[in-house]
């Protein structure tokens, strides 16, 4: 079960829109936010608030690169891949974030703190090499750097 | 160590002498308040446009400008808009195209987190000039200090009488919708784009019927980049004459928003006449290569655009100039690679990035990326057989029968590695390695 606030906000995000499934992206990202991935029980909640089967939001999440439909730790640390990126090191920086973290990319900690994903092209490309965790680009960021960045957001987990 | 430090290590955006209309109103560090912007004469072109001008007289000005779409293609706006019929009883809609994600491309993201009145005051007059009454900004995931700007920047153009109704005590009304995506370069397609905002899965549509005619919601709809509509205000406040004679040659038309990256000394976005030389850019701009490095290409364009090597050192970045020289303007995001650089490295990264976004709509884009990704992997890995070049330049031909533009645009790099260094991919086959040391 979901908060009865949350339930409400993304109902009236769906009133507001000219379609239901107009939403679904910010009724996923919404249970997104709750359960920190899109758990089978919040894909059933979204099917139900946005009057879709649980096929059709699946055929939704599974498309989008940043909506986990698999368990993620507290943190999750998005290495942009791309070429930008690339030209400024960051396959030596997703290398020394797999050392340091001790997982390959795409796994989560023992203790589910940090989940480890290389990404598309995060619009950062100036600032090369750089990552984003929440809502926030950093960059360019070293590898000592990007590990420092990690550990503050791990502790304030 | 203090993050917020990383955060304005490299300042993107600066108004310089060149930023004309784009970068005019920015101010050093964060984004220009609604007030500032007012008082510089922001919301002058609708005030103009909704005492004096027609919808047509507004299309026309725009078509006398010569604008063309600053998202990839280049095609001209007004014309684009003049597709919409006008006689269709129900709504029509405005898309602005927020999905920013060709790699090497971060031009609208400055331009957002600095300046979004521009964009609203460009989608009104855009919106006056269609007889459209809802709007809206797709943008893409990551770029949510932009999504927060613009949701303020509505509601100051809300209070302030121009969104809403009865916008300037004219018979015009619109309301404008941010529309978050969650991550997925197909959304930047048109069709695809408008599948997504619906809440479909993002495959793009077939063509015809175009999105002028049966677009969102079936509706007539027209879709612009953030750049095309943010140069709409400029047009309308100052003319179609005054906005080509801006371009750095007689040709051309307005300025342009140039993102660089990679390895030049100082990677930063900024307005420069539209058709400003490569050359200069890297070199007057940019602060020439960073120290120890020199120049051996770059994409001029985003991640889809064949490379530009030290003979297109002249060329006039303008979409004409650009592709008589063998490439694309594209989002005028350049990417510079120094000696060090393998170009078939480089372009493995860029096929990699391209075969994971494929939506897997159509065959040869879902099928013949991965074979392309595998055939340069085996190369860089000094496996690859004299007969892979062969292999790949049949591709470069046949990816062009994909569904949508993303497998052609694809096989750009490939196509450019193939012409202009040919020469190092053989290297890589007869040395059973990487010439460069890269792998």
């Amino acid at each position: 079960m979901i908060p009865t606030q949350l339930r409400q906000e993304l109902e009236e995000r769906v009133a507001q829109a000219i379609t239901p499934r107009e939403a679904a992206v910010d009724v996923m990202k919404g249970l997104q936010g709750h359960y920190g991935w899109l758990t089978d029980e919040a894909v059933a909640e979204a099917a139900l608030i946005l009057g879709l089967s649980t096929l059709q939001v699946e055929e939704l999440a599974t498309f989008y690169e940043m909506i986990y439909r698999r368990p993620v730790g507290r943190v999750v640390v998005h290495v942009c891949d791309s070429i930008s990126c690339w030209a400024m090191g960051s396959e030596t920086l997703l290398h020394h974030l797999e050392q340091h973290l001790g997982i390959a990319a795409g796994a989560t900690t023992a203790d589910n703190a940090v989940t480890l994903l290389p990404c598309c092209c995060l619009g950062n490309c100036g600032n090369g090499p750089a990552l984003m965790i929440g809502d926030r680009l950093f960059g360019p960021v070293s590898p000592e750097q990007a590990a420092a960045i990690i550990a503050g957001h791990r502790e304030d987990q | 160590m203090n993050t917020s430090d990383l955060l304005i290590a490299r300042f993107h955006g600066a108004a310089t002498m060149d930023s004309t209309i784009l970068f005019k109103h920015n101010r050093p560090g964060r984004a220009v308040t609604f007030d500032e912007y007012l008082a510089n004469g922001g919301f002058k072109a609708l005030r103009k446009a909704l005492a004096g001008m027609s919808p047509n007289d507004v299309q026309q000005a725009v078509i006398d400008s010569g604008l063309r779409g600053r998202g990839g293609a280049g095609f001209p706006t007004g014309r684009k808009w003049s597709f919409v019929p006008r006689n269709l009883p129900g709504p029509r809609y405005l898309i602005c195209n927020s999905d920013e994600m060709e790699p090497g491309t971060y031009k609208d993201r400055v331009l957002l987190e600095h300046n979004p009145h521009l964009l609203v005051e460009g989608m009104a007059l855009t919106s006056f000039a269609l007889g459209v009454e809802r709007a809206f900004i797709f943008i893409r995931r990551g770029y949510e200090q932009a999504a927060l700007n613009l949701r303020n920047a509505i509601a100051e153009a809300h209070k302030a009488g121009f969104l809403g109704n009865a916008i300037c005590g004219s018979g015009f009304c619109l309301e404008l919708d941010v529309h978050l995506s969650a991550g997925r370069y197909i959304c930047g397609e048109e069709t695809a784009l408008m599948n997504a905002l619906e809440g479909i899965r993002a495959n793009p549509r077939a063509k015809p019927p175009f999105p002028a005619v049966k677009g969102l919601w079936g509706q007539p709809t027209v879709v612009n980049n953030v750049e095309t509509l943010a140069n709409i205000p400029a047009i309308i406040a100052n003319g179609p004459t005054w906005f080509k004679a801006l371009a750095a040659t007689p040709e051309g038309s307005g300025t342009k928003l140039f993102c660089v990256s990679g390895h030049v000394r100082d990677p930063i976005c900024l307005e420069l006449p539209i058709g400003t030389p490569l050359g200069e850019i890297i070199d007057t701009h940019c602060g020439g290569m960073r120290p120890g490095s020199s120049f051996k290409a770059c994409i001029p364009g985003g991640a889809s655009t064949p490379y530009f090597t030290k003979e297109h050192w002249a060329v006039a970045m303008d979409f004409d100039p650009v592709a008589k020289a063998g490439s694309r303007l594209g989002t005028g995001g350049v990417v510079v690679f120094d000696q060090t650089t393998c170009m078939v490295a480089a372009t493995l990264n860029l096929v990699r990035f391209f075969a994971r976004e494929s939506c897997g709509w159509c065959t040869p884009c879902r099928e013949g990326l991965p074979f392309v990704r595998h055939t340069l992997e085996r190369i860089e890995a000094g496996r690859g057989e004299a007969s892979d070049i062969d292999i790949l330049k049949e591709h470069v031909h046949k990816l062009n029968y994909a569904f949508c533009a993303l497998a052609p645009g694809a096989m750009g790099p490939v196509e450019g590695l193939l012409r202009l260094f040919e020469d190092e991919v053989r290297e890589h086959i007869t040395g059973g390695k990487c010439p460069l040391g890269k792998h």
